[in-house]
């Protein structure tokens, strides 16, 4: 993480909270309408780092830049609700798991294996057509219907904070749980990254391929790890999406909405991940509350990607992504 | 034996520079052009004009477009569909608001408006680089799917935000039966691949390779990044500007701007990579593949006899066309177009085997 990136995030950050304290300090009793948008946001946001996580991970231990991760979501959130129709919540979790976890194996043996050396636009290619399999394969063998996910997350929204503020703040319950998964998946994915031996490969691996591999890294070992990582985070990414939307084949489409997330906050970084969902949550809330009126609305489908874009070109690696040096 | 280029002696620089070298190659593509004017247009069924040929052609045309950008330039765009967009929705403006304008006049306006959408989303690429710049330009494409399907005035006002090409004419000829539509398409696809063609082997087209090769070296031989890159850009989006209106006018006859949308730029993508990235001839073939793939995997269950819903074949269709689509990349990441020269390569030595 850059220094200016940093000071950046903080200073955007701290502005904020400022918003959010100085009702208090300055005595108005309303909780500013604007800090209510936001904080909707940031928790929507929250929900986008989720399949950004995935995106990331598996770019930066491989390099290949991972379209099928949506398809992903989908096949492990369909699995679910399926396997739950027959067997309990923790069973059926287990063996989605497992499936998901077969998953990431196969793909590294029957596709990247075989594309090993390829130039990154085969490589992404190649996971496109991952994502067209995943897509008919799941649908094929669990069926196309709509299902409702239900693992017990609250569905109403509620107002908090009354005492502090007249009227309190309208918080979305739903949104705020995930929000909480979201932040322990990440903290569990610093922990095993940083602390166990097999995070300290992974990092190898992701700084330099062949340096890894001289000092006796397995290169494919730590592939399908990483694939299943982020398999395990598709599960999560499906059972909060689901649960809140339903699981259908739109699910597979919500890897369009990460984009812009990991272009934000630079390919090749978690932490951006997080940072790049909450601004484009934000922003893109604040932008259909205030700016959608007057462009007449539907702006979300693209108000992320110019926001990300504007960003790029001032940072065209992304907020905390690694800088590109180009060398002749 | 047949096919060598022994006792072909060039003597001026004319014959060594001309289009295809090789005397096999001229006789096989003459023959193939005079196949395909003179003799498709009077066996081919009408299902096969509606159903392959035209289509085939006007996305060969797209494919072509999008390979001068990534095959030659190595930018990768995913914005293609919102640029075949600019293309269609521009020639039915001019085809509706200037009643008199020459048909292919029309085509060539629409080729103008999109190239310039193409330069103005190419900018970019001046700084943001590799999948940046491929993520950065599906910011186009949903850009210019939501402008098409929310401002009233590019629909002409139109209700339900579909709209109709008006009826084609060529000075005074009606084009109505699917064997004028694919004269008319092929004669354009023709004369673009020729450009085509002629570009990439150019000035202009090794400018681009250099950049694709590695830009900052290309920088420092004196190539201009500005020019090399946003050239591409306009080339590319004329291409697929003047495709998107062929794509409208000829093949749809009335759409929406769904018929445009984000899934058009992965298709395209597809035939470029699988056809064979940097290589004319792997942008039709590439196109026939993923032309023809869907219609064949979608007949294959009814002609062997196996029930199967409609759901559950297109599902399988999924399916076979991913799978296909890796196994193709794990064969030859290098595309059809290779496959093929690999082929040539082997005949010139035929029956040896060094």
């Amino acid at each position: 993480m850059t220094a200016t990136a940093r000071n950046l995030t903080f200073a955007f950050f701290a502005l904020l909270v400022a918003g959010a304290v100085s009702p208090m300090v300055i005595g108005s009793a309303r909780f500013p309408q604007w800090l209510e948008v936001a904080l909707g946001g940031l928790l929507t946001g929250v929900l986008y780092s989720l399949v950004a996580l995935g995106l990331v991970l598996i770019f930066k231990a491989s390099g290949v830049f991972n379209f099928a991760q949506g398809a992903m979501v989908l096949f492990a959130a369909l699995t679910l609700v399926r396997l739950m129709e027959k067997m309990p919540l923790a069973v059926a979790l287990a063996a989605t798991l497992a499936i998901m976890f077969a998953l990431a194996w196969l793909i590294e043996r029957l596709v990247l294996r075989p594309l090993v050396n390829q130039e990154g636009i085969v490589l992404f290619m190649a996971t496109l057509g991952v994502a067209n399999f995943l897509d008919g394969f799941g649908q094929a063998v669990w069926g196309s219907q709509i299902y409702t996910l239900n693992v017990g997350m609250p569905k109403e929204p509620k107002i908090i904070l009354q005492g502090t503020f007249e009227g309190g703040v309208l918080v979305d319950m739903e949104d705020l749980v995930a929000a909480g998964i979201a932040a322990a998946l990440v903290a569990a994915l610093m922990l095993f990254f940083q602390k166990t031996a097999t995070g300290r490969a992974l990092r190898a691996v992701a700084d330099d391929h062949q340096a890894a591999q001289s000092v006796g890294i397995p290169l494919n070992r730590m592939w399908v790890i990483v694939w299943s990582v982020a398999g395990l985070v598709a599960l999560v990414a499906g059972v909060v999406w689901g649960s809140k939307l339903g699981v259908q084949f739109s699910l597979s489409q919500v890897a369009l909405k990460a984009l812009p997330v990991v272009m934000l906050g630079g390919f090749t970084s978690i932490p951006g991940a997080i940072v790049g969902g909450l601004i484009i949550g934000l922003g893109e809330k604040i932008s259909e509350v205030y700016l959608g009126p007057a462009f007449g609305g539907g702006i979300e489908n693209w108000f992320a990607y110019v926001l990300a874009l504007v960003f790029l070109l001032f940072r065209p690696e992304g907020l905390f992504g690694e800088k590109i040096i180009d060398r002749v | 034996m047949i096919y060598r280029e022994t006792g072909q002696f060039k003597t001026t620089y004319a014959s060594d520079q001309q289009l295809f070298p090789i005397l096999q190659d001229r006789v096989f593509v003459i023959a193939f052009l005079v196949f395909a004017f003179g003799v498709m247009p009077f066996i081919a069924s009408e299902y096969m004009f509606r159903a392959i040929l035209v289509p085939f052609l006007i996305l060969s045309l797209a494919a072509l477009g999008l390979n001068i950008l990534v095959g030659y330039c190595g930018q990768v765009s995913l914005g293609t569909g919102g640029f075949m967009a600019v293309g269609a929705y521009a020639a039915y403006n001019f085809a509706v608001r200037v009643p008199d304008l020459n048909l292919l006049v029309v085509f060539i306006l629409a080729g103008a408006c999109a190239t310039l959408v193409g330069v103005l989303f190419g900018v970019p690429s001046l700084r943001i680089k590799g999948f940046y710049l491929a993520v950065a330009t599906l910011a186009a494409q949903f850009f210019i799917d939501w402008l098409f399907a929310r401002v009233k005035w590019f629909t002409n006002d139109s209700s339900s935000g579909s709209v109709s090409a008006p009826p084609l004419a060529m000075f005074g000829h009606p084009i109505e039966s699917p064997a004028q539509k694919y004269l008319f398409v092929l004669a354009i696809v023709v004369v673009f691949a020729l450009i085509a063609r002629n570009l990439t082997r150019g000035a202009v087209g090794r400018a681009w390779m250099a950049t694709r090769d590695m830009d900052v070296a290309a920088e420092v031989i004196g190539i201009r990044p500005l020019t090399a890159k946003l050239s591409a850009f306009a080339v590319s989006s004329f291409f697929v500007g003047v495709s998107g209106a062929l794509w409208a006018f000829v093949y749809l006859g009335s759409w929406e701007p769904l018929a445009f949308d984000v899934n058009r730029s992965f298709q395209l993508l597809f035939m470029v990579i699988i056809g064979g990235l940097g290589s004319i001839l792997g942008s039709f073939l590439g196109a026939a593949f993923i032309v023809i793939l869907p219609l064949a995997l979608n007949q294959l269950p009814t002609k062997l006899g196996i029930g199967l819903s409609t759901a559950m074949i297109s599902h399988i269709e999924l399916m076979v066309f991913g799978s296909l689509i890796v196994f193709f990349l794990i064969v030859e990441p290098r595309g059809l177009a290779r496959l093929w020269a690999i082929a040539k390569e082997k005949l010139r030595l035929w029956p040896f085997p060094h």
